[in-house]
């Protein structure tokens, strides 16, 4: 269970990843920075607001607490994406593929620094919103080996409708269509009429929203967060997103859960310190095997 | 960026031999002088020990730009090449080591390192160089990652975080001359600045070589390369292996010199921060890496220094707390990112470019300039 509450917020990461590169192939590599930011601002918000545990009165209810924090980190990483790509990323579109490669490893050192200065270098503590809680043996009165977390459903519950409605989004509306359109062939999309700006400007809005959302539902899942997080986040998200096959959004969701899956294994059955070499290793294992991922290039 | 004017090659727009010969006489001159004069002066700042890692990262930079600046192939994994000669040299010659027997040579463990490092190069490369550049860009990521890890968790082999010390020094015995590098550490840089334009040397004679001019070719358009007889793989891999062995041999002589190796000084920024000094110096150009080199490395270990004691004069002085919070060391990433965005939207060919790869990087626009041309008078037609 701990795999797939891991798995959500890493699918959600992904996602961002997985927009982005399908539609201007760019890796965008401060993305995971962006979801460390997102974490610090959803720990000030609710920070500020003063908030009580569930089933106490008075204050501000955890459950508006937690909302209002996914607003302001989702819309915060957002804004914060589509400036980013404003000043860093648009001028060179036609540029060798390198240069805005570089310029992503640009932005993520200023935003890892952004976070050094907010917050100092120690892990920051998030409050315990969300109480420890397990289903089955505090209301069933089972002990099983598999435990259903309060935490854990609460990720899973909030990650995946936001999956779902992204999915519907690219599929259904109006900007979905066009953001679909842009992908497959930019410059045919701003023959017939589509803003291509504005629809990158909108992919990037949405991917750092996706991000902020994350950043929130990692910070009450594993109760802290950190200004290094990001690094090994972004690296793990995009591995995700290379395994379900980068570009496509559907895969990126199946990758992030199967590697969050993977990634809890490891730490069960072999070692917390060897977790990250695995990870890298199915990401080197896919690359040569199957580049195009389990579900294959598409968006 | 017509392919005669390429063709016709550098050799063709040399200002006269004798005149560079005197430059680089000169420059050699001054820089041995250096730590001497620094020392007579009482300069701190300009000793041996702050020289001589800015002179390894400009050997580390020299031996990238092989990769990124002549191929074309991204690597951010450099450091695990550093890393991975310093620890051979570790295991080849430290009292601490594994191995049965340690008391190798530190010349021939030189090599070795290299030699090791080259290997691990072709092991990453031979099934990586086959995909496209982005991904390459990862893997090497990924491999950079994975390899101070490694180390950190096999304590038995490597000692894990506590790293390995003391390791080999060199030393001459040749023609009656005995000399032993030691504590001093003049004679280090001394080393260092000789590999530093051995490096110089053999790069430089690279790119106008045959297997140079290869790396050209394909750097700008593969399909054509391959299509007149450039064998793809093996041209990326040999790149690959030689920007590698050139890191195991910078590690070698980095174990040496601190006495001292430990998993973190080999992760990820050093990567990044080598890969700064090439694309802030100019791409591709030898002369444009070592400048960036200096550049980067002097602020790195002289004027970071110096700018935040100038600061924190200025803040008591004046009483400003905003002044004295400001750190420039702490900043140091978010200095080096602001360079990485604005170089390459700015001027993604450095500062001191090499002509044909600021042609090749704004040849995009130049399409694009086309694309906007052709347009017009299509729909001028229509009209």
């Amino acid at each position: 269970m701990i795999g797939i509450a891991n798995g959500a917020v890493l699918a959600l990461v992904a996602l961002g990843y997985t927009l982005v590169y399908g539609i201007i192939e760019l890796i965008n590599f401060a993305h995971g920075d962006l979801f460390m930011l997102g974490s610090f601002v959803a720990l000030t918000v609710v920070g500020s607001l003063g908030f009580t545990a569930f089933g106490a009165t008075g204050g501000t209810p955890a459950w508006l607490a937690i909302l209002i924090a996914l607003v302001a980190s989702a819309v915060f990483c957002g804004v914060l994406n589509v400036l980013i790509e404003r000043i860093a990323y648009r001028r060179l579109r036609h540029a060798p593929r390198l240069a805005p490669l570089i310029s992503a490893i640009g932005v993520s050192f200023i935003l890892l620094t952004a976070g050094l200065y907010w917050k100092g270098p120690s892990p920051q503590n998030f409050p315990n919103l969300i109480p420890d809680f397990d289903i089955l043996r505090d209301v069933f009165g089972m002990t099983t080996i598999v435990q259903f977390n309060l935490k854990e459903i609460f990720v899973i519950a909030t990650a995946i409708p936001l999956m779902v409605v992204v999915t519907l989004f690219i599929k259904r509306t109006k900007m979905g269509k066009a953001m679909r359109a842009v992908a497959q062939d930019r410059e045919m999309a701003g023959m017939v009429g589509i803003d291509v700006n504005k629809v990158i400007s909108f992919t990037f809005l949405l991917g750092g929203m996706l991000a902020g959302a994350a950043g929130l539902i990692f910070g009450l899942f594993n109760e802290n967060t950190s200004f290094n997080l990001g690094f090994s986040a972004g690296l793990k998200a995009f591995t995700a997103a290379v395994l379900g096959g980068i570009g496509n959004v559907t895969g990126a969701m199946l990758g992030g859960f199967l590697l969050g899956i993977l990634a809890s294994l490891t730490v069960f059955y072999i070692d917390a310190r060897w977790e990250q070499v695995v990870v890298f290793s199915v990401l080197v294992l896919i690359l040569v095997f199957r580049p195009r991922g389990l579900l294959g290039e598409e968006v | 960026m017509s392919v005669v004017e390429a063709a016709a090659g550098p050799q063709d727009r040399r200002p006269g031999r004798e005149r560079r010969l005197v430059t680089y006489l000169v420059v050699l001159a001054v820089l041995v002088a250096m730590p001497l004069v620094a020392r007579e002066l009482g300069v701190s700042f300009l000793s041996s020990p702050k020289l001589i890692p800015i002179a390894l990262f400009i050997v580390l930079a020299l031996g990238l730009n092989v990769v990124v600046g002549f191929a074309g192939l991204l690597d951010l994994g450099y450091a695990a090449f550093f890393a991975i000669g310093a620890y051979t040299v570790g295991f080849l010659t430290s009292s601490s080591s594994f191995l049965p027997y340690h008391e190798l040579n530190f010349w021939v463990a030189m090599l070795i390192a290299a030699l090791v490092a080259g290997i691990f190069g072709v092991i990453l490369g031979a099934p990586t160089l086959r995909l496209r550049g982005d991904y390459l860009a990862i893997m090497t990521l990924g491999f950079g990652e994975i390899v101070p890890l490694v180390i950190k968790n096999t304590p038995n082999v490597t000692h894990g975080i506590l790293g390995i010390a003391p390791i080999g020094t060199p030393e001459i015995d040749l023609l009656g001359i005995q000399f032993r590098w030691g504590i001093d550490s003049t004679p280090w840089y001394y080393l260092v600045l000789a590999v530093g334009a051995l490096s110089i040397f053999l790069t430089g004679r690279l790119r106008g070589a045959r297997i140079g001019r290869a790396w050209a070719a394909m750097r700008e358009d593969e399909v054509a390369a391959a299509s007149m007889g450039v064998n793809l793989v093996n041209t990326k891999l040999f790149a690959f292996a030689l920007g590698a062995s050139f890191s195991g041999f910078a590690g070698a002589i980095w174990a040496g010199y601190l006495q001292q190796i430990s998993p973190e000084q080999f992760d990820f920024s050093v990567s990044i921060f080598v890969l700064c000094m090439i694309i802030l110096g100019g791409i591709g150009n030898i002369w444009g890496v070592v400048l960036g080199g200096v550049i980067l490395g002097s602020f790195d270990r002289i004027l970071a220094e110096l700018i935040n004691n100038g600061i924190r004069s200025i803040a008591s002085a004046t009483g400003s707390e905003f002044l004295r919070e400001l750190d420039v060391v702490k900043a140091k990433g978010f200095i080096l990112g602001v360079a990485l965005v604005v170089m390459m939207n700015v001027r993604p060919e450095g500062i001191f470019p090499s002509g044909r790869r600021k042609a090749e990087l704004h040849a995009g626009e130049e399409s694009v300039a086309l694309e906007h041309q052709s347009q017009e008078t299509l729909f001028d037609k229509q009209k």
